[in-house]
């Protein structure tokens, strides 16, 4: 044991004795037993004074540690809240929102294209299968791009698979992908030369089975974090991506199908560009404080972008059933509201991280909730 | 060696993290007990940190903030001194029994002459202290590292292995406390090991061992938490009332931190959240909310695509038409 913890454990037994130790400066310097060291008392008796007379602080414990006094009364109150010098509490994301946005939005095509592929080719829809297959395959390929060049050490990307872990679902994340990107190829090469067919026709159920966990799986990747505008929407941030998801492939498919089989991706399209909106909405509504992340700044500007773009496809897919031109549009508006939403979505967390409001409002008010006394 | 007979569920890790991740005979659990109220701001422990760590240089800037230049934690910055300039009165430093009286008793009457130190019309405290990674009981960074880069110690710390990390850079939002953090020219994780090679051969970590007033002390945390309590009465009984701890409680919404806190102030003036949560504790709630939200993805597929008449609808399936 150090020196140290015995010197405390000592400490810790000695009776206290007032603890108002004079300085005895003496010819060897300051006596050590005279020294307050680890007992001192920061000055009090003022403070003790002061405190008696204090308010005390309000419910949440609020108070402003700028321009006290002067308050005005506001017809919404401000959330006000102490900070160091505004500095941030968390450490922002060190991901690139290209990467790691551009993921969220390829992933989930992927994984929701794969899903319709299979879909597809069950139901006797082979050129809109082929295209999903494509699509599929392209994304997971981008996707398994984006993340390793996202890594601090892109060469070290196999320690990805040396243990599975439920608690972290980007480990999880990383062997559905595994077992994804291999399926999607073989079902897409399969269907661009016609060989093996019996090898394809498996791969595309497969990826299709995995699609929809590959689709989900990133909105608890990005809502178990400690940044509030992902973890506050945590209830409805799957829905979210599991909506924005299927909107996209189905965009993927209006575009580049033979017109002939798009009708369930034009009927589907619709449906899921219309709960992407409506989830969004949805999730910003029980946010919380967060919620204005998703309302202001870079951010902000995303996420009304993508409702346009998005209710844009979605009302275009539900009437294109005789308009090629128009299907093809809504298709495309459908893919760039997906990925819009992506990182709108990104964006808004990096500024929640920014911003210790965010952080400290919200757990004040957690504390507030709790019966007061006990400090955190 | 005051071990504590816990019992480990596999859902409670709250009391000794060490053994509930395996260790058989674990050492008793290592912490800090950062006592803010005793500290200088001389930056012993940031030094002594960056050098037994070989922590490189992280930035030379002058930030205003009163004597601040390090801003706060992260990857070459594991100890942070905050300073805190508030025009709150501290009184006059007391030197004499005289001017405590019996401190021991709660409530003692203090001589009124005491605070009259000379700057009662302009009362300016200055509060200082030494932040650090919590090595919390429920740790997210080590819940969501998908390599296993990051370990529990058999001291119940949290510590990077650095030849493992690849960078992912998944524990630095998942930390609630902004600690950890990627090294830029490096690309992996690093944050503050509790001096790991230290505490395998029974010596103390850098920045406790030079620190001159003991407010970094380190030691058993059992030991650690009972000397925080006495120090806590001790500074409520000398009219100190705005003394509080900081990461100590086991109910916390980390299971309680391995480094904790005497603060004077509210946590968030000293840049720390006022109610951290580890957020793996709403996983199991997330990866439901997945589950349907995949369910509901597969299944409107499979419903509009047996819904919409046309090629081949109510085929077999597996079988290609044309």
């Amino acid at each position: 044991m150090s020196s140290k913890t015995k010197k405390a454990r000592r400490a810790a037994t000695a009776p206290h004795d007032g603890n108002g130790h004079a300085h005895a400066v003496t010819r060897e310097g300051l006596s050590p037993m005279a020294q307050p060291g680890r007992e001192a008392v920061p000055g009090s008796a003022v403070v003790a004074e002061a405190a008696s007379k204090r308010p005390e602080p309000d419910a949440n414990g609020h108070a402003s540690r700028r321009g006290g006094g002067k308050r005005e009364e506001l017809m919404v109150p401000r959330a006000e809240f102490q900070s160091y010098y505004g500095k941030p509490i968390l450490n922002e994301p060190t991901w690139q929102a290209a990467d790691i946005a551009g993921y969220l939005f390829l992933g989930g095509l992927a994984g929701a294209g794969a899903t319709i592929a299979a879909a597809a080719q069950a139901s006797g829809r082979p050129g809109l299968a082929r295209v999903m297959k494509a699509g599929v395959a392209g994304s997971a390929g981008l996707s398994l791009a984006a993340l390793v060049h996202d890594l601090g050490r892109p060469a070290r990307f196999l320690n990805m698979l040396r243990m599975f872990k439920p608690t972290s679902p980007m480990s999880v994340g990383s062997w559905i992908l595994a077992g994804f990107a291999p399926l999607s190829g073989a079902a897409a090469a399969c269907a661009v030369t016609g060989k093996l067919r019996p090898i394809g026709t498996a791969a595309t159920y497969g990826a299709g089975a995995l699609g929809p966990a590959l689709a989900t799986y990133t909105a608890a990747l990005i809502s178990n974090t400690a940044v509030p505008a992902w973890h506050e929407g945590h209830r409805e941030m799957p829905f979210v991506f599991a909506s924005s998801a299927t909107a996209a492939a189905c965009g993927l498919g209006l575009l580049a199908a033979p017109a002939a089989e798009t009708e369930p991706v034009r009927r589907l399209g619709a449906i899921a560009g219309m709960a992407e909106v409506s989830m969004s909405k949805l999730m910003e509504e029980r946010m919380g404080l967060a919620a204005e992340c998703y309302h202001e700044g870079a951010a902000g500007q995303l996420i009304r972008a993508a409702e346009v773009l998005t209710t844009a496809g979605a009302v275009g897919a539900a009437v294109s059933r005789r308009s090629a031109l128009l299907r093809r549009a809504s298709g495309a508006a459908l893919l760039a509201g997906s990925a819009v939403t992506r990182f709108g979505i990104f964006k808004a967390g990096v500024a929640s991280a920014r911003d210790p409001k965010y952080t400290v409002v919200p757990q004040r008010e957690r504390l507030a909730e709790i019966p007061p006394g006990e400090p955190s | 060696m005051a071990i504590v007979d816990v019992e480990i569920s596999a859902f409670d890790n709250g009391r000794d993290p060490a053994r509930a991740t395996g260790y058989q005979d674990a050492p008793p659990r290592m912490g800090f007990f950062t006592d803010t109220s005793v500290c200088i701001g001389c930056k012993a422990c940031e030094v002594a940190c960056k050098e037994w760590n070989h922590v490189p240089e992280d930035g030379l800037v002058f930030t205003g903030m009163s004597y601040d230049n390090t801003q706060g934690l992260g990857a070459d910055t594991w100890r942070h001194v905050a300073f805190i300039e508030q025009t709150k009165s501290m009184g006059a430093q007391i030197t004499t029994p005289a001017q405590v009286g019996d401190s021991a008793g709660a409530g003692a009457q203090l001589p009124a002459t005491a605070g009259d130190g000379g700057d009662g019309d302009n009362p300016v405290r200055w509060l200082m202290a030494s932040d650090v990674c919590k090595h919390c009981t429920e740790a997210a960074c080590l819940d969501v590292c998908p390599t296993g880069a990051l370990i529990r110690t058999e001291f119940g710390t949290v510590v990077v292995q650095e030849d493992v990390c690849n960078g992912c850079g998944y524990c630095v939002p998942a930390c609630p406390y902004g600690v950890i953090d990627q090294r830029p020219d490096d690309g992996r994780m690093w944050k503050c090991t509790l001096c790991y090679d230290r505490l395998q051969v029974g010596a103390e970590p850098a920045c406790a061992k030079a620190c001159p007033t003991d407010s970094i002390q380190f030691g058993p945390l059992d030991e650690l938490r009972a000397r925080a309590d006495e120090r806590l009465a001790q500074l409520h009984g000398s009219g100190v009332p705005e003394a509080r701890l900081y990461g100590h409680d086991p109910g916390d919404g980390v299971g309680g931190d391995g480094a904790f806190f005497l603060l004077l102030d509210e946590p968030e003036v000293y840049g720390l959240p006022p109610d951290p949560k580890v957020t793996t504790r709403d996983l199991p709630q997330m990866w439901r909310r997945v589950g349907m939200a995949a369910l509901a993805l597969a299944g409107g597929v499979a419903a509009v695509f047996a819904a919409t008449p046309g090629r081949g609808a109510g085929t077999a399936v597996g079988r290609v038409r044309r």
